[in-house]
C-alpha cells in the first residue's frame, strides 16, 4: 500500500473528504486517514443537515453565500449522487415579543452583510408553510437557505473521491505530526508511517491533540448535540426550520422523515463516557419545542435518535489555515457545528491552499493565531 | 482474515445476481442487490451501508434484516461476518409518538 502522497488529510468526514475530492480533482495525489471504522463517523453524519446563510457570523458568510449560490445546486450532477439538496427557504419561528426582537437583530445583521432576510408576519409565514401553530407570531425568512442529506452528501464526497483515486484508511488513528527539514511531512498512526507534501487535519475535536504533536492549540471544546428522526410522513413542506428560542431546528427529508436537532439546556454538563450516547431528557424536550410549533406533528412517531459531538471553538468561527511555524501544515478544524453547510466551499478552499494557489475567497479571517488574550 | 482498512483493496468486477431484486431491508425496501452495489461503491461497514442504503433506518431499526445485511455485505468483502461491526442500535427501541415522548416529566410528576 502506497505511504506517499501530495496531501495527506487526516480525518474523514465531509470536510476532509470533499478537500480530498477537489484535490483529485486537481490531479493530485491524496490519502486520507480516518481514525474510526467508519468514514464520516462524526459531526458530518450527526448534524441537521442545514445549508444555512442566515444566522452565521460575518466573517463566514462569505463562504455560505459561495456555497448556496456555486457548488450546493450542482452538488448532487457533480457527485453522481443525489445528496437530497433543497433550497426551499429558511424560516426562522417566534412565538414572543422577545423572540420577535431577536429576529429582527439578526435580520438587520445579515441585511447590512448583503444577504436577502426579511421578517414576515404570522399570516406570510402561514402562507410559506401552512402547518404552523398559532402561536407563531412571525418570523425571519431566507429564501434562499436550504437543507441536504449529511449522510449522503459526506458519503457522496467519499464516494466521488476513492474513484478518482484517493486512498482511504479507516480505523487508522494518527498519534504524531513530524516535521522533517523544518516542514510537517510525516504522520505516524498507531501502526504506519505516512507522508505528504502537505498535511491537512481536518479531525472535528481530535485536531486539538494531533496539533499538539507540533506545538500548535486551538481554543476549543467539545460540545454534544443530539437529533431525533421520525417515521415518514407524507411530503408536507421543504424548508429548513429553526427558532428563535433555538428550541429546535430542522427540516422533512426526501424519504418524508422529519428530521430534527435541539439541546435540553444540560450540554455544558452532559455525561462523557467517550461515546456520543443521547441524553434521556433531550429527545422528549425537543418534542415539546416541536409540538408548540407544530401541533400537526404531535402523532409523529419518533423512530431514531442519536448524538454528536461539535468542536466549539472559543469565537465560534473554525479555523481554516496554514500555520506559519510548520510550513507544510494546513488546519481546518473548529468548525463549531456550522460545517456542514460550509463543507463545499471549504473542500475547494482547502483544495487551493494545498497545492499554493490563490483561494477564491479570503481566509484571512479564519487564522490560527487569531486568538489574544481580553487584556 | 482481518479487518480491511484500506478502501482502494479490489473487490472485483460487480456482477449482477439472479437474486439481486430480493428486498432485503423490507422496512426501507432496500434489495440485495443495492446492498452488493453499495459495498463496490465503497461502502464496507454495516453502518455505511445504513447510512448510504438506508437499511435498518425503518419502523423495525434493522431488527429484521440486519443478519441478512451483514452477511450479504461479509461474502461481497471476503471476511467472515463476525468481522463486520453491527450497525448501532438507537433510543427509543419501538418507535413512538411525539406527544408521548414528550409527555414524560409530566409521568414522573
Amino acid at each position: 500500500m502506497e505511504h506517499c502522497a501530495d496531501v495527506v488529510i487526516i480525518g474523514g468526514g465531509i470536510i476532509g473528504n470533499s478537500t480530498a475530492y477537489y484535490l483529485a480533482k486537481k490531479g493530485c495525489s491524496v490519502i486520507v486517514l480516518e481514525k474510526s471504522e467508519d468514514i464520516g463517523n462524526g459531526g458530518s453524519s450527526r448534524n441537521g443537515g442545514g445549508v444555512r446563510q442566515s444566522g452565521r457570523d460575518k466573517r463566514e458568510l462569505p463562504l455560505a453565500m459561495y456555497g448556496a449560490k456555486k457548488l450546493w445546486p450542482t452538488l448532487s450532477e457533480e457527485l453522481d449522487m443525489d445528496v437530497e439538496y433543497y433550497q426551499e427557504g429558511n424560516l426562522r419561528l417566534g412565538k414572543t415579543e422577545g423572540h420577535i426582537k431577536i429576529l429582527e437583530g439578526l435580520t438587520k445583521n445579515a441585511t447590512s452583510l448583503g444577504l436577502d432576510v426579511t421578517m414576515i408576519n404570522h399570516d406570510e409565514a402561514k402562507a410559506i408553510n401552512p402547518y404552523l401553530s398559532a402561536e407563531v407570531m412571525g418570523a425571519s425568512w431566507c429564501p434562499t437557505d436550504g437543507h441536504a442529506n449529511p449522510l449522503l452528501a459526506t458519503l457522496a464526497y467519499y464516494r466521488k473521491a476513492r474513484k478518482l483515486g484517493v486512498r482511504f484508511v479507516t480505523s487508522e488513528e494518527v498519534v504524531e505530526i513530524r516535521k522533517i527539514k523544518g516542514k510537517a511531512r510525516q504522520v505516524i498512526t498507531t501502526e504506519n508511517t505516512y507522508e505528504g507534501e502537505t498535511v491537512i487535519i481536518a479531525a472535528g475535536y481530535a485536531s486539538r491533540k494531533i496539533a499538539a504533536t507540533i506545538g500548535v492549540d486551538i481554543p476549543m471544546n467539545p460540545a454534544l448535540l443530539e437529533v431525533l428522526v421520525t417515521e415518514a410522513q407524507p411530503p408536507m413542506f421543504y424548508q429548513m426550520l429553526g427558532t428563535a428560542a433555538a428550541d429546535f431546528y430542522g427540516h422533512q427529508s426526501t424519504h418524508g422523515s422529519f428530521v430534527f436537532g435541539g439541546t435540553s439546556g444540560f450540554e455544558e454538563v452532559n455525561k462523557d463516557n467517550g461515546t456520543p450516547v443521547t441524553n434521556s431528557l433531550t429527545a422528549s424536550c425537543i418534542c415539546r419545542g416541536i409540538m408548540k410549533y407544530f401541533p400537526c406533528l404531535e402523532d409523529a412517531k419518533i423512530v431514531r435518535t442519536w448524538a454528536g459531538w461539535i468542536d466549539v471553538c472559543v469565537d465560534h468561527v473554525p479555523v481554516i489555515s496554514h500555520v506559519e511555524e510548520v510550513p507544510g501544515l494546513i488546519l481546518a478544524c473548529a468548525f463549531s457545528g456550522h460545517g456542514f453547510g460550509i463543507a463545499p466551499t471549504v473542500g475547494t478552499l482547502l483544495a487551493h491552499m494545498a497545492v499554493g494557489e490563490k483561494t477564491i475567497l479570503d481566509v484571512s479571517d479564519f487564522r490560527y493565531d487569531r486568538f489574544k488574550a481580553k487584556i | 482474515m482481518s479487518k480491511i482498512k484500506d478502501r482502494l483493496i479490489n473487490l472485483g468486477e460487480f456482477v449482477l445476481q439472479p437474486d439481486d431484486d430480493m428486498i432485503i431491508c423490507r422496512c426501507e425496501e432496500v434489495t440485495k442487490g443495492e446492498v452488493r452495489k453499495a459495498v463496490h461503491d465503497g461502502m464496507f461497514t454495516l453502518t455505511e451501508i445504513r447510512r448510504y442504503t438506508r437499511t435498518g433506518m425503518g419502523l423495525c431499526q434493522g431488527q429484521t434484516c440486519g443478519r441478512l445485511i451483514k452477511g450479504i455485505v461479509a461474502r461481497e468483502l471476503g471476511v467472515a461476518p463476525i468481522e463486520l461491526e453491527a450497525a448501532v442500535v438507537r433510543s427509543p427501541m419501538r418507535p413512538i409518538e411525539m406527544k408521548v415522548l414528550g409527555n414524560e416529566g409530566k409521568e414522573a410528576r
